[in-house]
């Protein structure tokens, strides 16, 4: 197990953007406060909008990130332990709420729906009046909320979206993502792929139909082509798909020794399933045992699947094991109030309000564009995942980013994944025009009225 | 020809799913001429029973151990099922592994009793309702129950094992003289086909053997006359939906291991499972099971990697191409008879 360390390259970067940022305050920093944007909080109350999936496949997983959300206003506004605003870097928020406003929060229904989220985070802005959206459980709805928030002039801080169009093709200058991203779990998990299963592997991909798919299905390709494996086939399945059966079996007859899911949730959880009922796992192949990855672990997906994850390799944002400061005093508030830990969306969402308020309270306005200037290329520390940049050029964060596999004797249903390598952030850091993630703009941030 | 064969025995287990909840849906609708649309939710409640089970048979009450921790560092709760205390551990462990064919035993009076219920307590009010209404009221039905199972077990599949005995496949390929690994099928999917071919096999026995079988026969093809002659057909007729709703309910159950169930699984089945009643005919029971088998092998071959590389996006309206196909060339369906639905 590696861990993460500040390497030279990332510590002349962190002190010349520090030192950048002392030397020249932006205006908004300096500025006391704006009027004239979008849903400015006047009286003593600021009113948060929490955009998740109560109903439809990724209801559990929302219902996970309301609690987190729940627990970071009461952090915010001074109740409980303090969480992680113990450990953050940033010593800006002081439990009095944001910028003195007691938090206040309205949910809305993502349905995991692109339209109905769109029509929940709409709502919450024109009539709730609230001055930033947050969360979701998938890329398609983290895109089109995103979209939706640039019009409206309010921040859009992203829950779980994993696709590299968030903040790619699709990036938008008041949108911002703390979640990882496709390439990265790419970049991560090869040399993981290359140091256990060799580098002489035929891979077999089977990827959802839909943007999120697409992109981690080019990332693992062009991640492990790059070590020596071949791609022996990519075949797309529908996403409303239940049985797998007639994709997994013609999988050993194509000479493929390593099966790639690049699938979530449900899709996941049948395909694996599926895969491990037609003995993919007791095969031998090319003189190889048959491997079978998951490019993008959840825990309510490793719980779907139960048994079938066993040892499987996968990577994660963020897992309650980890031993940091940050994490710890995370799992052990979120678990004193709800009696089991986290999940990792539970932590992106629980990190990215938190890092809203303490924007807002370093720019001193509610301001949409005070707050991406006060967002952009801010480095911060325990958070749970070491040092962290969110890079201003695309607003993605920057992080170590977890290898993990199932755990062969899980103690308890949320036990269920080991962390294998806590690959460091250089290794997962790309240029803002990487081929990936061409083609996107972020163009102005947009206070709106 | 590995690869043909490999598609039609992936086809068989589809197959049988579709072929048993469209049996129970003609029977339903040859025999009180309702469109039940919480045919699919009977489908996934039944799935849920086999959950049930697993869950009762697990229940457990903990212990603390002193020498292990939890997450927060406080000493470790163990769950002991309370079957470990009745049976020992090695017995009750074989019992919780046995868990869904067990429920089989269990399912078929819930299902049972769920089918009662509805037909007496909603589904009787709309008899003479139009077929729009009864539709209508039925899918109500199916968003309820699977809200009501979503209210209890959540929005995430719940992992339902076969036992041990059943995992893993069977290699068909070095049977039949092909490369070893061409052609494997899981023991489950096999297991799957053969009980759905008994109980599709029993209910046409029913139907065809007994006294019982005959009266409905009889009150399919005409309703008013078998009244006329003294026989109290409402009641069998309710009767035939408790069994419909047993024969979907099993479906459920014995599908639980090869997907993990969830409350939308249903719904997933459902609109397949009306194409399959539409193109096998309305109201025949042998066009059901025949449509059933041969919809749930035509998906299986577009799923195919050369078939997909012709005609790109192909798996995702086979179904619907073929069905269209069948009702303009055979606007009854496959087996359909003269007169139904056609008033």
């Amino acid at each position: 197990m590696s861990n993460s360390k500040l390497t030279r390259r990332g510590l002349i970067k962190t002190g010349a953007v520090a030192g950048a940022a002392g030397l020249t305050l932006p205006t908004y920093l300096r500025a006391d406060g704006h009027a004239g944007f979008t849903n400015a909080p006047t009286g003593d109350t600021v009113t948060l909008g929490f955009n998740v999936p109560q109903s439809g496949p990724y209801a559990d997983e929302g219902a996970d990130e309301l609690r987190a959300y729940e627990l970071a206003v009461e952090h915010l506004n001074g109740g409980g332990d303090g969480g992680m605003m113990n450990t953050f870097s940033s010593k800006a928020l002081k439990g009095n709420g944001i910028l003195g406003k007691k938090v206040e929060y309205v949910t809305g229904d993502t349905q995991t729906k692109s339209d109905a989220a769109r029509a929940s985070a709409r709502s919450m802005i024109e009539k709730d009046g609230a001055v930033m959206i947050t969360g979701g459980s998938s890329s398609g709805v983290a895109v089109a909320v995103q979209a939706l928030c640039q019009e409206a002039g309010v921040i859009f801080m992203a829950g779980l979206t994993h696709s590299n169009d968030t903040t790619g093709k699709d990036r938008k200058a008041n949108g911002f993502r703390h979640f990882f991203n496709s390439y990265m779990s790419g970049a991560a998990l090869a040399p993981v792929l290359a140091a256990n299963y060799g580098t002489d592997r035929k891979a077999y991909h089977l990827t959802a139909d839909y943007n999120w798919g697409y992109t981690t299905e080019e990332a693992v390709k062009s991640s492990t082509e790059a070590m020596g494996w071949e791609t022996v086939a990519a075949v797309k399945t529908p996403l409303t798909q239940t049985d797998f059966s007639s994709y997994i079996a013609p999988v050993l007859q194509s000479g493929a020794d390593t099966l790639v899911l690049n699938h979530y949730g449900g899709n996941m959880v049948n395909s694996l399933t599926n895969a491990v009922q037609f003995g993919l796992r007791d095969k031998q192949v090319n003189g190889k045992d048959f491997q079978i990855i998951v490019p993008l672990y959840s825990r309510l997906m490793a719980k779907g699947a139960g048994a079938n994850v066993k040892g499987i390799f996968g990577s994660t944002n963020w897992h309650w094991s980890l031993q940091d400061e940050g994490s710890q005093a995370f799992v052990k508030s979120f678990g004193t109030k709800y009696g089991f830990p986290p999940s990792q969306a539970a932590h992106t969402c629980y990190v990215q309000a938190l890092l809203y308020a303490d924007a807002v309270e370093r720019a001193g306005s509610f301001n949409p564009c005070a707050v991406v200037e006060a967002l952009e290329d801010f480095e911060f520390d325990g958070m749970g995942n070491g040092k962290t940049l969110y890079r201003g050029d695309d607003h993605q964060c920057f992080k170590d980013v977890l290898v993990v596999k199932g755990k062969e004797n899980p103690t308890s249903e949320f036990d269920l994944l080991e962390i294998v390598e806590v690959t460091p952030v250089a290794q997962v850091t790309y240029e803002p025009d990487h081929p990936q993630f061409a083609g996107g703009n972020l163009g102005t941030c947009n206070p709106g009225a | 020809m590995d690869a043909i064969i490999l598609q039609v025995l992936n086809g068989l287990d589809k197959g049988s799913a579709y072929a048993l909840i469209a049996l129970g849906l003609t029977l339903i609708f040859g025999t009180l001429g309702v469109v039940n649309f919480a045919h699919g939710a009977l489908f996934m409640i039944g799935a849920f029973c086999a959950v049930t089970l697993s869950r009762i048979l697990t229940l457990s009450h903990t212990i603390i151990d002193d020498t292990k921790k939890d997450f927060l560092g406080n000493p470790l709760k163990v769950e002991v099922p309370y079957i470990y205390d009745i049976f020992g551990q090695t017995t009750g462990d074989a019992i919780i592994d046995w868990a869904v064919p067990l429920s089989i035993l269990f399912s078929i009076p819930v299902m049972v009793g769920i089918g009662f219920a509805m037909e007496r307590g909603l589904i009787k009010h709309f008899y003479k309702r139009p077929h729009a209404d009864q539709i209508l009221v039925t899918f109500g039905l199916a968003i309820v129950l699977q809200e009501i199972i979503k209210y209890f077990y959540g929005a995430n599949p719940i992992p339902t094992p076969a036992p041990e005995a059943f995992t893993g496949s069977f290699d068909f390929g070095a049977m039949l003289g092909f490369d070893p690994n061409t052609i494997i099928y899981p023991y489950w999917r096999l297991v799957y086909f053969a009980f759905s071919a008994i109980i599709i096999g029993a209910v046409f026995a029913f139907l065809q053997f007994t006294t019982f079988g005959m009266v409905v026969r009889a009150g399919m093809a005409d309703r008013e006359t078998v009244g006329l002659l003294g026989i109290n057909i409402d009641k069998r007729f309710t009767i035939m939906f408790g069994i419909a709703a047993a024969v979907a309910g099993l479906a459920g159950v014995m599908y639980a291991p090869i997907n993990s169930p969830n409350y939308h699984m249903g719904m997933d089945f459902l609109v397949l499972s009306f194409v399959v009643v539409v193109v096998g005919g309305m109201g025949s029971l042998s066009g059901a099971v025949l449509a059933g088998f041969l919809l749930g092998i035509l998906e299986s071959f577009a799923s195919m990697g050369a078939v997909l590389e012709i005609l790109p996006g192909i798996n995702q309206i086979i179904i619907y191409l073929v069905a269209i196909i069948i009702l303009l060339t055979r606007p009854r369906g496959l087996m359909g008879r003269k007169g139904v639905m056609e008033e």
